[in-house]
């Protein structure tokens, strides 16, 4: 008597292939999930209690980021500006507009907008901005084209990879001190005609890594060991 | 000549010792014997209260170690200075028992001992069903075992390796593998006797389940042959298996810079430690079964015997691995460590140490006589004796070495808690809960390997040889 039917044969044959396939789906899902705005917020748009504009701000009225986040040269906190700082302008401009209610109220009663967070590393990191400022990290090698942003937006993934490909070759991001808060600034491509070349320090440089690794010199960024260490910023 | 005569040739008998298989046999008597146990047998009352017992410790586990995730390691009587404790004694404990079943799938097969054929099959079992209790005690040890994939070396979000300077990731390869190896090799053994099952079951279900892991065994000569040579290539693989994964264990502790775990000769002590308590385990499962299933015709008093010769031979490397620690404690001129000797001897734990040694190098001496080695009820009791003994060593090793190290500021002592007795008592609940079903679902005797011991088996070769 036969105990399995005729097509057992080719179900055994065809589930050597489906279990690979299966089994190598998981990890794909699995790959493409950890990395996915689900998991990091990347790209993610919160909503905030006034539609503030970074496009309008910083494009339109050409705002220098630093003059809202006051600390981002001197602390590892950037900072949030308060609510007079807004106050300074809205004072004269918009007074009466109804969407900026909440900063009007915000200033009557000394009660701070309570904003959304976007840009959030976990607590275990140690982050630091004025270091990454002062040895020529641009503000928009991290956070992306804020002066594009209608309403802000992750630009990383935020994840320990996005750090690390930056601590291990900086020479690939940096840039000169003067450039940091330029948020149109391009990088120096291989060009024989010198289109994008950055002078720095007297010289012309018409490549990045040449370029990054005269400023990891300038500027004495500690070695790759160093920035690589666990405890740099796991303290 | 001899392909011209159909007359049999007499097999001579070369010793007087107990045959591996008792005379009287043919092949569909061992094929019976062994597949009527599952097959046709019926459920004992025996069976069915010792499951309940073996399966309510298996439930107590589950029940425990989900209030160990809930609550944390701090449920244990785990602190500083003893961070180890029981979870890392009973890892040891558990892996170690393993080896034995791989020493006899593997390394008697390649060495031909004809002995291990009625043993091979349980043996293997119990190394799985061990190595699965091992398994838990570091997952659970590292406190969030949610997280324990990251021990192993996947590309990951954060773009990093683990560090492969800690042993507990050499830990991982060593032990991953060897489940895999064993399960594989266990598995591959087992397919001709899933077929012999599948042909002999009455019932379609069992037919039907036996049939898919016989993969489509019919014996054919090319089935054989290829066979063979997958058998003897796990055989090969498996081998090295049986002294590398407890030598990556005794590195957990030998990397460190604790007096009584830095010393060289871990490795080998280790392993011959591993095989000792393996048989000790061997030997308190064969005890029984063979008595409950009437098998003493397949394991007969040579299987026990040959057991206890090990035990002895093992046991006698451990004893020489603590009696060089105990001369090196003098001889190196350390303080640190002839003071860990002095404690082992006179400290908090002297009682355990004693204890120790009692159970894993003096009482076994009296292997020494025929007459215990034979004697099954005495043997079960010194193989208890040697799976207690081994205990007691990683208890000593991890306990008195933590307990009391370079500063005396840092001293403590080490108190297990109610859980941690649970846990250990819920990984024997496993253990057993897995050899309970092994026992009523699968030929626990390769039936396959027995028949090769037959006379039968053997008399074809013989007449070739003689051609």
């Amino acid at each position: 008597m036969q105990i399995f039917p005729r097509s057992s044969n080719a179900i055994a044959r065809a589930s050597i292939v489906l279990v690979l396939v299966a089994v190598g789906g998981v990890f794909w899902v699995l790959w493409e999930l950890e990395r996915s705005p689900f998991i990091t917020y990347e790209g993610v748009r919160r909503s905030q209690p006034i539609p503030f504009s970074h496009q309008h701000h910083v494009t339109g009225l050409g705002i220098d980021c630093r003059y809202c986040h006051t600390s981002v040269e001197t602390s590892s906190f950037a900072g949030i500006p308060p609510t007079k700082t807004c106050i300074n302008c809205h004072a004269q401009i918009w007074t009466n507009a109804a969407y900026l209610e909440p900063v009007r109220e915000s200033y009557r009663t000394g009660r701070s907008i309570e904003w959304t967070r976007v840009n959030q590393l976990p607590d275990f990191v140690y982050f630091n901005h004025s270091i990454h400022i002062n040895k020529g990290v641009g503000c928009n090698t991290c956070h992306g084209p804020v002066d594009q942003m209608p309403l802000m937006y992750q630009y990383a993934s935020l994840q320990m990879e996005f750090c690390l490909d930056c601590h291990r070759n900086t020479e690939k991001y940096l840039r000169p001190r003067e450039q940091v808060f330029n948020m149109r600034y391009e990088p120096p491509v291989d060009d024989p005609l010198g289109k994008n070349a950055v002078v720095f320090d007297g010289n012309t440089y018409n490549n990045q890594i040449a370029l990054g690794n005269a400023l990891k010199t300038a500027y004495k960024v500690r070695s790759v060991k160093d920035i690589t260490s666990c405890n740099t910023c796991h303290r | 000549m001899a392909t011209n005569t159909q007359t049999p040739v007499e097999v001579p008998v070369a010793d007087r010792r107990v045959p591996v298989i008792a005379p009287g046999h043919t092949y569909s008597t061992i094929t019976e014997k062994i597949s009527n146990i599952v097959l046709t047998r019926p459920i004992s009352l025996g069976w069915i209260l010792g499951f309940l017992i073996v399966f309510g410790m298996l439930n107590m586990l589950m029940g425990v170690l989900g209030y160990l995730f809930v609550k944390g390691t701090g449920i244990w009587g785990i602190n500083i200075p003893v961070g180890w404790g029981f979870a890392i004694i009973n890892f040891v404990w558990w892996i170690g028992i393993g080896h034995a079943g791989t020493l006899i799938s593997a390394i008697l097969a390649l060495l031909r001992q004809t002995w291990r054929n009625s043993i091979n099959r349980f043996a293997e079992a119990m190394t799985l069903f061990a190595v699965a209790c091992a398994g838990i005690f570091p997952l659970a040890h590292t406190g969030r075992p949610w997280l324990a994939y990251w021990l192993f070396p996947y590309p990951n979000t954060m773009n990093y390796w683990p560090n492969f300077r800690s042993p507990l990731v050499w830990d991982v390869f060593a032990v991953s593998t060897y489940f895999t190896i064993s399960l594989v090799f266990w598995f591959v053994g087992l397919i001709p006797d899933f077929a012999t099952m599948r042909d002999r079951a009455e019932n379609l279900w069992a037919q039907r389940i036996y049939g898919l892991l016989a993969m489509g065994w019919r014996g054919s000569a090319r089935h054989w042959h290829r066979y063979e040579t997958a058998y003897l290539l796990l055989a090969g693989l498996a081998t090295p298996l049986v002294l590398s994964v407890h030598t990556v264990v005794s590195f957990d502790f030998a990397v460190g810079i604790v007096p009584g775990w830095h010393t060289t000769i871990f490795p080998p002590y280790f392993v011959a430690g591993a095989i000792y308590s393996g048989f000790a385990m061997v030997l308190c499962l064969a005890i029984p079964i063979r008595s409950i299933y009437k098998l003493e015709d397949f394991i007969t008093i040579r299987h026990i015997e040959n057991s206890a010769k090990v035990m002895l031979a093992t046991g006698l490397i451990v004893a020489y691995g603590y009696g060089i620690e105990a001369f090196m404690g003098w001889y190196s001129g350390n303080r640190y460590d002839s003071f860990l000797m002095w404690n082992r001897l006179h400290g908090p734990y002297k009682f355990w140490y004693a204890a120790l040694l009692a159970c894993n190098i003096f009482i076994p001496q009296i292997l020494w006589l025929k007459k215990f080695r034979t004697s099954t009820g005495w043997l079960w009791l010194i193989s208890f004796t040697v799976l207690l003994g081994m205990w007691l060593e990683r208890f000593i090793i991890i306990v008195v070495s933590l307990s009391r190290d370079f500063l005396n500021s840092s001293w403590g002592m080490y108190y297990p808690t109610k859980w941690d007795w649970f846990t250990f008592a819920g990984t024997i609940g496993l253990f057993l809960t897995g050899m309970w079903l092994f026992c009523r679902v699968l030929p626990m005797i390769s039936i396959f390997e027995l028949r090769t011991l037959l006379p039968e088996a053997q008399v074809h070769e013989t007449a070739e040889v003689k051609q």
